[in-house]
């Protein structure tokens, strides 16, 4: 068993900034990844980091321009921290020699992005991510931070008191992937979940196949709510054979869209007639859609994106990897003709529940990044805010997990305050095959010390991973695309209530049909069949929670487009869904957004751009 | 690593023979059962696709190394073959990808973004270091073969041991280091578009290690530092934010033993860089900078 002070669970962005956070106060930090650092899909971001940088702009502008773009569904305090800390956050990567893109004067250069009131997204090309990660990984080796990399966390170690809000995390359970052996890390100041997207959840995505929401479904078993869920960013701009994304950055830059007539259709059909192009991302998506579905796509499937105006020389020098992108994955010379893309999945607004500091209900876990929600994004993301969200909220948690003392949170979480019980009636069984098990921490003993729980969770992770390799039956691979396939034709950009009633039917064969999985691979190094199978297990939890929340909320906001009510609803619904695992029987709840910030209220307006 | 095809079948049942013959234990039994049923299923599976491929033209037909220390019947090396289905715009990795979902999925390679920016999927493509995900099939002749990065310890199927090639990563100080910030709140360092334009290349490394692989000299020579770790240090070297005392520092680390003047200029690892850059330029040029440098002090 190893000990630390913390234990970062994941080594993108978040985790790594979040250890680097934790370190300074003085911890003794390790991180655990199931990748190398530098393999860490923070890396594959391209357009940008927003930050009210210059004296034409502000930290309000940009807690407004946010506040706008989530529909009014981002909790107040969560938007502002970020706005707030997002300019010294980015003079710290500076600082730390993260190679941005330069003006003439050597200052840091900003572009405009879509959503945004003032071109406040600074970068690095369009490989803004990738640097973004590899400067942060080379502070983590400077520090002599204790990297284990290639090990799967597969569970925390949380005890088992019946109300979550009552329970702590003493660590994590972990699979060291090379030598195929469990261990336990337990974590004696805090376990802090960075473990990313879960975009595997659909089958068109520009998430990397490692993205399978790993943190999110072990906090959801563990007894944290999922919040937002049913929000899934889907990008307007990814390739249409592999979902490689087409960064924000080509409009940003005045790329243009066409439909198959050749009509630059944001004006001409009236989906956006000020910002065009740069609308919103929900915007832009459902635009392109309505394109195809009315018969003015290319080949039925998507839209051309065209850049060639902008010149030779302008696109090497802000998006030269737009160029190989488009010739190594769709054989498209993005210089000499239009590029094809569509929307593809892209981002989860929702995740894990923490408040303003990154803390969850359950004592001494945390969750940053993509796998958390604050919420920042609400109902919708804008580009160039998940970077700064990385660096802001890894670093509060990794203080706050580090003991620094950062004043009472005034986001609640867990049943606090103002939740009411959703009326919801879901006519198709949920949660755990076989109704409810035993308590989240499953320990047998009601009250052991940590020493004892870890050793009892690493215990129950071993037979778990004999069992999978000992038994016979069906390999994940199959399961795990029949949830990709469903979830992408029934919760999509466009939602209706039948196919999503079909959604949460095809979701409990799949749970069905993995009570019966198997790894046939019997090897103990390297099985990545035991890990793959493993991961579709949270891909199922973390689809079926997204279905229920998309059922459930009937209305238009955002992101989440329902056929029924296309309409925003403030009076009903401006509230966050919850999903609360409850052993094994899941239960959907609410709670209200904070729209009163520091200074303001954000006052809820018809979103147009 | 052998690229001969060994003649495989014999082989495996020879082994499942062999551990009969000992005093088994159940686990063992249960085991050696799993075995036998996985090579059976597989010479089952590669008859059917064969006969498959056959029918349909429209497949593509993959080589594949597999060797596994754990596993009996893949401590030997050898070469599985793969039919799969060819689409329009299919890579290396996608083809593998479906191997390992639709015939077997004991299949091992890492990967993950599936746009050249992980650097997780470097391999030996028809004789050369490849990032799988940025490959295309039709632009390879068949059968294709595929092997795991040559000059590196293989752990399993397609998956190296990654440690040497990241502490030599590790040994060149790849962090930023400067002893003077701006005084300004919220004052970045300038630095001009030129200074940035002649690091961007450099700051584009994935640490996939083809580069490594590629290298006759980090072959012969395991302390070499090779080219990634010199054009890590490049990048540091040659940005003008750093300062001349640190430039002084990364100069000596290059110039080590086992540093820059290894390098005996072969080009290989420039020919198999996915993301183009210059490496060969790059060490050269640390060579020119160690020489003025050494001069200085004449």
């Amino acid at each position: 068993m190893y000990e630390h002070d913390v234990v970062v669970v994941g080594a993108g962005g978040a985790g790594l900034r979040a250890a680097i956070a934790a370190q300074e106060e003085g911890a003794d930090v390790a991180i655990v990844s199931k990748l190398h650092p530098v393999r860490s899909h923070t890396g594959a971001a391209e357009g940008g980091i927003n930050a009210a940088l210059r004296d034409a702009d502000s930290w309000e502008d940009h807690a407004y321009d946010t506040m706008k773009g989530s529909d009014y569904l981002g909790d107040a305090p969560a938007v502002e921290a970020l706005c707030k800390e997002s300019p010294e956050e980015v003079i710290q990567l500076e600082h730390w020699g993260m190679p941005f893109s330069r003006e003439d004067d050597g200052r840091v250069s900003q572009r405009p992005f879509g959503g945004l009131s003032f071109p406040r997204t600074t970068y690095a090309g369009a490989e803004t991510g990738h640097q973004m990660l590899h400067t942060m990984y080379e502070q983590v080796v400077k520090r002599g931070i204790t990297v284990y990399d290639e090990w799967h966390v597969m569970d925390l170690v949380v005890t088992d008191e019946d109300d979550p809000a009552d329970r702590t995390c003493h660590g994590v359970v972990a699979y060291d992937i090379q030598r195929g052996e469990v261990d336990g890390f337990r974590a004696n100041g805090g376990v802090i979940l960075a473990t990313g997207g879960m975009g595997q959840v659909f089958d068109h995505t520009t998430n990397a196949v490692a993205n399978t929401g790993d943190g999110v479904a072990m906090a959801y078993r563990a007894g944290v709510p999922m919040e937002d869920m049913e929000f899934i960013q889907f990008h307007p701009t990814t390739l249409p054979s592999t979902g490689v994304l087409i960064s924000e950055g080509v409009r940003g830059e005045g790329g243009i869209l066409y439909n198959s007539e050749g009509e630059r259709f944001m004006f001409e059909h009236g989906y956006a007639n000020n910002d065009g192009e740069l609308a919103s991302r929900d915007v832009v998506s459902r635009a392109e859609l309505t394109e195809v579905n009315e018969g003015r796509g290319i080949e039925d499937e998507y839209v051309h994106l065209d850049m060639r105006h902008l010149g030779e020389e302008r696109i090497l020098d802000r998006l030269e990897n737009i160029l190989h992108l488009a010739e190594d994955f769709e054989g498209a010379d993005g210089l000499t003709e239009p590029m094809p893309v569509k929307p593809g999945q892209h981002y989860a607004m929702g995740g894990i529940e923490t408040n303003e500091h990154g803390e969850t209900v359950i004592e001494g876990l945390y969750a940053a990044g993509e796998c958390a929600c604050a919420s920042v994004h609400g109902a919708n993301r804008l580009g160039g805010n998940a970077l700064p969200e990385l660096i802001v909220f890894g670093k509060r948690a990794g203080h706050h997990a580090a003991g620094r003392e950062m004043g009472e949170a005034e986001i609640p979480t867990g049943r606090t305050g103002d939740w009411e019980p959703a009326e919801y009636e879901f006519e198709v069984d949920v949660g755990a095959v076989g109704g409810r098990g035993p308590a989240a921490a499953d320990g047998g003993a009601v009250t052991a010390d940590a020493e004892g729980l870890l050793e009892a969770a690493i215990e129950r992770a071993r037979e778990r991973v004999e069992d999978l390799l000992a038994r016979k039956g069906r390999n994940h691979a199959e399961i795990r695309s029949k949830v990709q396939e469903t979830m992408t034709a029934n919760v999509n950009v466009f939602r209706e209530e039948e196919g999503l009633k079909r959604s949460l039917e095809d979701l409990r064969e799949a749970r069905e049909a993995y009570t019966e999985v198997a790894v046939s691979d019997p090897s103990r190094t390297f099985n990545t069949d035991l890990i793959h199978t493993m991961e579709t297990r949270n891909i199922l939890d973390i689809a079926e929670a997204l279905a229920m929340g998309a059922l459930a909320r009937r209305e238009f906001r955002g992101a989440h487009w329902r056929k029924e009510r296309q309409e925003r609803d403030d009076e009903n619904w401006l509230k966050h869904t919850l999903v609360s695992w409850n052993d094994g029987e899941p239960e959907l709840w609410y709670k209200p957004a904070i729209l009163e910030g520091e200074a303001k209220t954000y006052e809820p307006k018809v979103r147009s751009y | 690593m052998s690229t001969q095809i060994p003649k495989q079948t014999e082989k495996t049942e020879e082994t499942a023979a062999e551990t009969e013959s000992e005093v088994p234990s159940k686990g063992d039994e249960r085991r050696a059962e799993k075995r036998r049923r996985a090579d059976e299923r597989r010479r089952q599976r590669e008859a059917e696709e064969a006969e498959k491929a056959a029918a349909d033209e429209n497949t593509v037909e993959l080589r594949v190394f597999r060797y596994d220390p754990d596993v009996e019947g893949k401590q030997e090396p050898r070469f599985d073959t793969f039919h799969v289905p060819f689409t329009k715009g299919m890579t290396v990795l996608d083809a593998l990808m479906y191997a390992r979902d639709t015939y077997d999925s004991s299949l091992t390679f890492r990967h993950s973004c599936r746009q050249a920016v992980c650097g997780s999927d470097a391999m030996f493509v028809n004789g050369g270091q490849k990032l799988a995900c940025k490959t295309q099939i039709d632009e390879l002749e068949e059968p294709i073969r595929v092997e795991p990065l040559p000059h590196a310890e293989v752990t399993k199927d397609l998956v190296v041991d990654m440690e040497h090639f990241y502490d030599q990563m590790e040994a060149v100080e790849p962090y930023f280091q400067t002893n003077e910030y701006p005084d300004g709140e919220l004052e970045e360092q300038r630095q001009s578009r030129e200074n940035r334009e002649k690091i961007k290349m450099s700051t584009r490394c994935i640490w996939c290690s083809a580069c490594m692989s590629s290298c006759n000299i980090a072959a012969g020579d395991n302390e070499y530092l090779g080219p990634a770790a010199i054009n890590k240090a490049y990048r540091f070297a040659m940005d003008e934010r750093e300062g001349e005392d640190v430039k002084q520092k990364r100069l000596e680390i290059i110039e080590q033993e086992h540093g820059v003047w290894r390098c005996q200029t072969q080009f290989s690892c420039t020919e198999v860089c996915p993301k183009d850059i210059p490496l060969t330029e790059h060490i050269q040029e640390l060579k020119r900078e160690a020489v003025k440098n050494n001069l200085k002090f004449w």
